[in-house]
């Protein structure tokens, strides 16, 4: 069953986490976000969970990291400068593989830039922000009803894969309202239970992932940010042991690329194919829905990192690929980096959505 | 058919609600789609604030509003800003008591402001008076429908207020 709402999608993006059973939210109110925090604030305690407003965006990852390592769900939200503050403790998340989800409303940048305006500036970031080499897992939703169902799905793949997880949301979809179908009840998927009396971070199965021996369980865990051995001690000395322990990291998330790999192809024979994530993939529905063209293709990508590169070989008769992005054409170099043929950004900065006449211009533009 | 609506008065009128009104009329009541946008920014505190809303029976795709077909105006400077761009074949609503300016469209006078110090002595439900003379004058949403989403919307204590307002403005909305 489901119930119909007029929802903006900040509102949206704070439901799906309580759907999801986020019970901890830690984090520093930032425009275009704020509505997250604001509505979690308001609803959050009232289901016996806790919110804190913490005292800058370093502090609100840092309290997601610990509430996750007692079990708990948990959530922060912010916005360009925010996210720059959260990457040290990112890349600490990531090498303590700890469950998270961090929801990003963009807005223009760099630095302050225009608060109240849309972007998708960050894209690049959100894959190597932090120093070091790690994976990440990224959804970019392009609907009221996205925001709140891959807010769901990332405390899923959040702690299925042990990993922080990105909501790559935009300032256009944050604060736009529309009908949204919220569903009674969601899927709920748990840590990877923990053996009792094994190394913490003894990894055994295929999938490259240990299981999550939560604080309070009466298992004794070290959780440091130095290189350390399964049982969870520091040997920043052993490069095969730092080789082997980057190497998982990143093989766990890549490796279940295909699996967690979420997009639509449309029209699939059309020589020139359209990609979007994000709002602009609103504009490219609206131009495919007004020209009818079987040879005009679109793919629309939800998980943005890992990139789902096989989705591209779907295209057979591909001869370009456009990419309408709010940036500089970041994902268009990732893009280009797996085909052949020509790969055409079309970049939009300034913090208005692409128009429709935007794409049909680039459309129509002899390759 | 989609309709594009755009708002537009100063920060504190209510504009942003307004939109919000008539997008959660058409979702919740009307069975249609409906996108709202708004400009967000410093404007909001007192400066020109402006909101807009996309009304379909299919589902909407390009959320944002290109080349609006109805306003609703209740300021000299919105007007200025977001109104005077107008194409000839749009409608007008005018808050007649704020905005001395008209447009080369199709213009619709409504004495929102000063009908509600007048009648219900208090302007802060001018708003409301605009919305009922948009679904009037316009049809958009229904008028039912346009009640229960301002019931939803406003706060407790306020409803027989607000209703008052949107009746005085589905008749100043009322076309021969």
């Amino acid at each position: 069953m489901t119930r119909l709402e007029f929802w903006q999608g900040n509102t949206a993006c704070a439901e799906g986490a309580l759907a999801a059973g986020c019970n901890f939210f830690g984090g520093y109110p930032i425009t275009p976000s704020t509505e997250v925090a604001e509505h979690m604030a308001a609803k959050l305690p009232k289901k016996g969970g806790v919110f804190i407003q913490m005292e800058d965006e370093i502090a609100g990852i840092a309290s997601i990291i610990g509430a996750s390592w007692t079990g708990a769900r948990s959530m922060t939200a912010t916005s360009g400068p925010g996210f720059s503050l959260m990457m040290e403790n990112i890349g600490f998340a990531a090498m303590t593989e700890t469950p998270c989800v961090v929801v990003n409303v963009q807005r223009g940048g760099p630095s302050t830039g225009q608060p109240t305006m849309s972007a998708q500036g960050d894209m690049m970031q959100v894959r190597f922000g932090s120093h070091g080499d790690y994976a990440v897992i990224a959804l970019c939703p392009a609907t009221v009803q996205e925001m709140f169902e891959l807010t769901v799905k990332a405390f899923n793949l959040a702690d299925k894969y042990r990993t922080p997880v990105f909501v790559m949301a935009d300032e256009t979809i944050g604060h736009m309202r529309e009908k949204i179908l919220v569903p009674d009840s969601v899927e709920k998927t748990g840590r990877k239970p923990f053996i009792s009396g094994t190394p913490p971070f003894r990894v055994t199965d295929p999938d490259l992932i240990p299981g999550f021996p939560a604080f309070g369980t009466g298992q004794h865990v070290h959780v440091t940010g130095l290189t350390h051995d399964e049982r969870g001690y520091p040997a920043a000395t052993n490069p095969k042991l730092h080789m082997a322990l980057v190497q998982r990291l990143v093989d766990k998330i890549e490796n279940a690329r295909d699996d967690m790999a979420d997009y639509d192809v449309v029209n699939p024979d059309a020589e020139q194919v359209f990609i979007a994530y994000g709002a602009p993939v609103r504009t490219v529905m609206q131009v495919m829905h007004d020209k009818k063209d079987n040879n005009v293709g679109f793919l629309r990508i939800r998980t943005v990192w890992p990139f789902p590169e096989k989705a591209l070989a779907k295209f057979k008769n591909a001869k370009r690929f456009l990419v309408p992005e709010m940036n500089l054409g970041q994902i268009a170099r990732e893009i280009q980096r797996h085909v052949k043929v020509p790969v055409v950004s079309i970049a939009k900065l300034g913090g208005e959505l692409h128009t429709p006449a935007d794409l049909v211009t680039a459309l129509e533009e002899k390759a | 058919m989609r309709h594009e609506i755009r708002f537009s008065g100063f920060g504190g009128q209510g504009i942003i609600l307004s939109a919000v009104i008539i997008g959660r009329a058409a979702v919740m009541y009307d069975n249609k789609f409906a996108a709202q946008t708004q400009v967000y920014g410093p404007e909001a505190r007192g400066g020109a604030s402006m909101s807009q809303v996309v009304i379909d029976d299919e589902q909407i795709l390009y959320p944002k509003v290109s080349i609006p077909g109805i306003y609703v105006i209740m300021s000299q400077e919105g007007f200025e800003k977001y109104g005077a761009s107008a194409q000839e074949s749009a409608v007008m609503l005018i808050d007649s008591t704020l905005v001395h300016s008209r447009p080369k469209c199709r213009c619709i006078e409504v004495p929102a402001t000063q009908q509600a110090k007048q009648t219900l002595k208090k302007d802060i439900v001018a708003n409301i008076v605009m919305l009922g003379a948009l679904v009037a004058a316009t049809h958009v949403v229904s008028e039912e429908s346009l009640k229960k989403a301002i019931l939803d919307s406003v706060p407790k204590g306020t409803e027989e207020l607000n209703l008052k307002a949107m009746q005085l403005g589905l008749e100043l909305g009322k076309q021969p």
